[in-house]
């Protein structure tokens, strides 16, 4: 690689970003491909910068530091990353524990300079780690062709379990998810019910009950949704939410 | 201010209900040793009242008037002010009533006035207790740690800030690290007595300043206090915290920030503070900002009683911190 390793630099403030881009500029064999103000944009410039190593700041709007790191194990290939921080006592409690690289700051020279020589992906275990410093996510992130795709939390009309995988509706389209549903219930547990034992639907997105007779005479609630025409079909045990209703 | 003990505040509202419960109190543990039966406490009590409460009526509106004149005196002076005009006001009234009106069970001015001197005490030393639980050194230093929190995330985040400018805008670096300077100042200072509002104000400018570096833009605030009376004394540091809450809560999780909203103005003899910032519930994590409403609750309470209060609400996507306060000046 010509231009050394790359990086892209996550940070709401611009000072923070001028002061980092500063001090990269005395660090030899190395190159800013990115400067990204929120997680978001980070994820987008990433996956199409391709960066070796992410610096992210925890506390951005939109989506923080690390939610983006979550998201980012996803990118082909996977980047190093480094969390920066100017004081968040949980966090970096857990990062000790669990041996994730951060800098604080003010940053300096040289301890930035050693956490770029030592950095390493995150490991599975150090990305579980992390989960509990982190509010619920504010959205899921597919893998597509090779893409990560950020589907936002509030756009999910429902989640269903497939063989393999978990199919994400939107009103536009579905997505492929691999992740397993009981967990997605656990986590966003005030947003979705589970209607049907493979299946949960966003409150949000109920526009209705109504009761059908299958083929075999016997009849059925299921829940009308607001902006896709399919509906869902309400297993006997759920059915007390029908009435709650 | 406060290095001998004090008189407590006639004029405040808090006091005068404490006065009356202390005295009913005791008006009622009277009448109830002086019953022979259960029966006769209510009757007891009735003819007690009679008389303790036109003393009670008087001595409150005298003590109301004179204050400003008792607050004169040193405090012992004070002291013995107060127990003279107690036992003259309940000899006064006590021979009133039994001149005018036919009371058998009265008794003579004598007593009653010696009755009086003896409660008037009571509830003197009930206040001085009061104060020396509230204000001397162990309220003092509760007071200095709680003030001393600012957060860690303004103070790392600011000196990274200005790191950044020393190298492209070294004025500019130059006047964060002066308003900064003045802000710990006056942040590590003894905060014990009353300031200007108008003071106040400078420090919240200053510290704005410091946050707007970071935020730039994001950050607006507006100001409504052209009715603001510039020398209304408030408790210092009661703003600053308020408007460090707004950035922390409510321009930061926010990705195009927002507007603050300070307004304050006089009503009849009070003074009306409010401060509201932009707030997505989604952004909730409010640990840190209850800590320094408590603390400004708190210190409120401690200088002016039940005379002032602070309230918040959450609605129409912004919160609001509102606090009414005595209007004094010096």
């Amino acid at each position: 690689m010509a231009e050394g390793l790359k990086i892209l630099i996550a940070d709401d403030e611009t000072p923070a970003r001028n002061r980092l881009r500063d001090l990269l500029s005395d660090v030899g064999n190395i190159s800013i491909v990115a400067e990204a103000k929120n997680g978001k944009e980070a994820l987008d410039l990433a996956a199409e910068t391709k960066p070796d190593l992410l610096l992210l700041d925890i506390r951005m709007p939109l989506m923080d530091g690390l939610e983006a790191a979550t998201h980012a194990q996803k990118l082909e290939p996977k980047p190093h990353i480094i969390f920066t921080t100017a004081y968040d006592t949980y966090a970096i409690k857990a990062f000790d524990l669990n041996a994730v690289d951060y800098l604080l700051k003010p940053i300096r020279l040289e301890r930035l300079q050693a956490a770029i020589d030592k950095a390493h992906a995150l490991k599975p275990a150090q990305i579980l780690a992390l989960r509990p410093l982190q509010k619920t996510r504010g959205h899921l992130s597919i893998h597509e062709r090779g893409r990560v795709i950020l589907v936002p939390i509030g756009d999910i009309v429902y989640l269903r379990a497939e063989l393999k995988y978990v199919t994400v509706r939107t009103v536009e389209r579905e997505y492929l998810l691999e992740e397993s549903l009981t967990h997605l219930e656990t986590e966003f547990a005030e947003r979705f019910l589970r209607l049907h034992r493979n299946c949960l639907v966003a409150s949000a997105f109920i526009a209705g009950y109504e009761k059908r007779a299958d083929e075999t005479g016997d009849s059925q609630w299921h829940a009308l949704l607001k902006g896709v025409p399919e509906t869902i079909a309400i297993s006997r045990r759920q059915q007390h939410l029908v009435k709650q209703a | 201010m406060r290095k001998n003990s004090r008189l407590p505040n006639l004029h405040n509202l808090g006091i005068h209900l404490r006065i009356l419960l202390i005295v009913n109190v005791l008006a009622v543990l009277a009448a109830m040793l002086l019953s022979k039966q259960l029966n006769d406490i209510l009757p007891l009590l009735a003819e007690l009242s009679a008389v303790v409460q036109p003393i009670i009526l008087m001595s409150m509106l005298s003590l109301y008037v004179l204050h400003p004149l008792l607050n004169k005196l040193k405090y012992w002076q004070g002291i013995f002010a107060i127990l003279l005009l107690e036992m003259a006001i309940s000899a006064l009234v006590v021979s009133f009533l039994s001149n005018y009106f036919s009371f058998d069970n009265v008794s003579s001015p004598y007593r009653a006035s010696a009755l009086a001197g003896a409660v008037t005490a009571i509830v003197l030393y009930y206040f001085y207790l009061q104060e020396r639980a509230y204000s001397p050194a162990i309220a003092e230093a509760r007071l200095q740690a709680l003030q001393a929190r600012i957060r860690p995330h303004f103070l790392f985040n600011s000196i990274n800030a200005v790191l950044s400018l020393i190298r492209s805008q070294p004025k500019r670096a130059e006047s964060a690290l002066e308003d900064m300077a003045d802000l710990f100042r006056v942040l590590m200072a003894e905060n014990r007595d009353l300031v200007p509002i108008s003071q106040e104000i400078g420090l919240c400018r200053q510290y704005l300043n410091i946050e707007s570096l970071r935020l730039e833009n994001r950050l607006k605030i507006t100001w409504q206090i052209d009715d603001m009376p510039p020398d209304a004394l408030i408790p210092p540091l009661i703003l600053q915290p308020l408007l460090e809450n707004a950035v922390y809560h409510g321009i930061e999780p926010m990705p195009e920030g927002g507007e603050i909203v300070v307004e304050i103005m006089p009503k009849n003899k009070e003074l009306l503070i409010s401060i509201s910032n932009p707030y997505a519930p989604e952004n909730d994590h409010h640990n840190g900002n209850k800590m320094a409403l408590k603390n400004i609750h708190e210190r409120l309470k401690l200088h002016f009683d039940l005379e002032a209060n602070l309230k918040t609400e959450a609605k129409n996507n912004r919160y609001k911190v509102s606090i009414r306060l005595p209007y004094e000046t010096d």
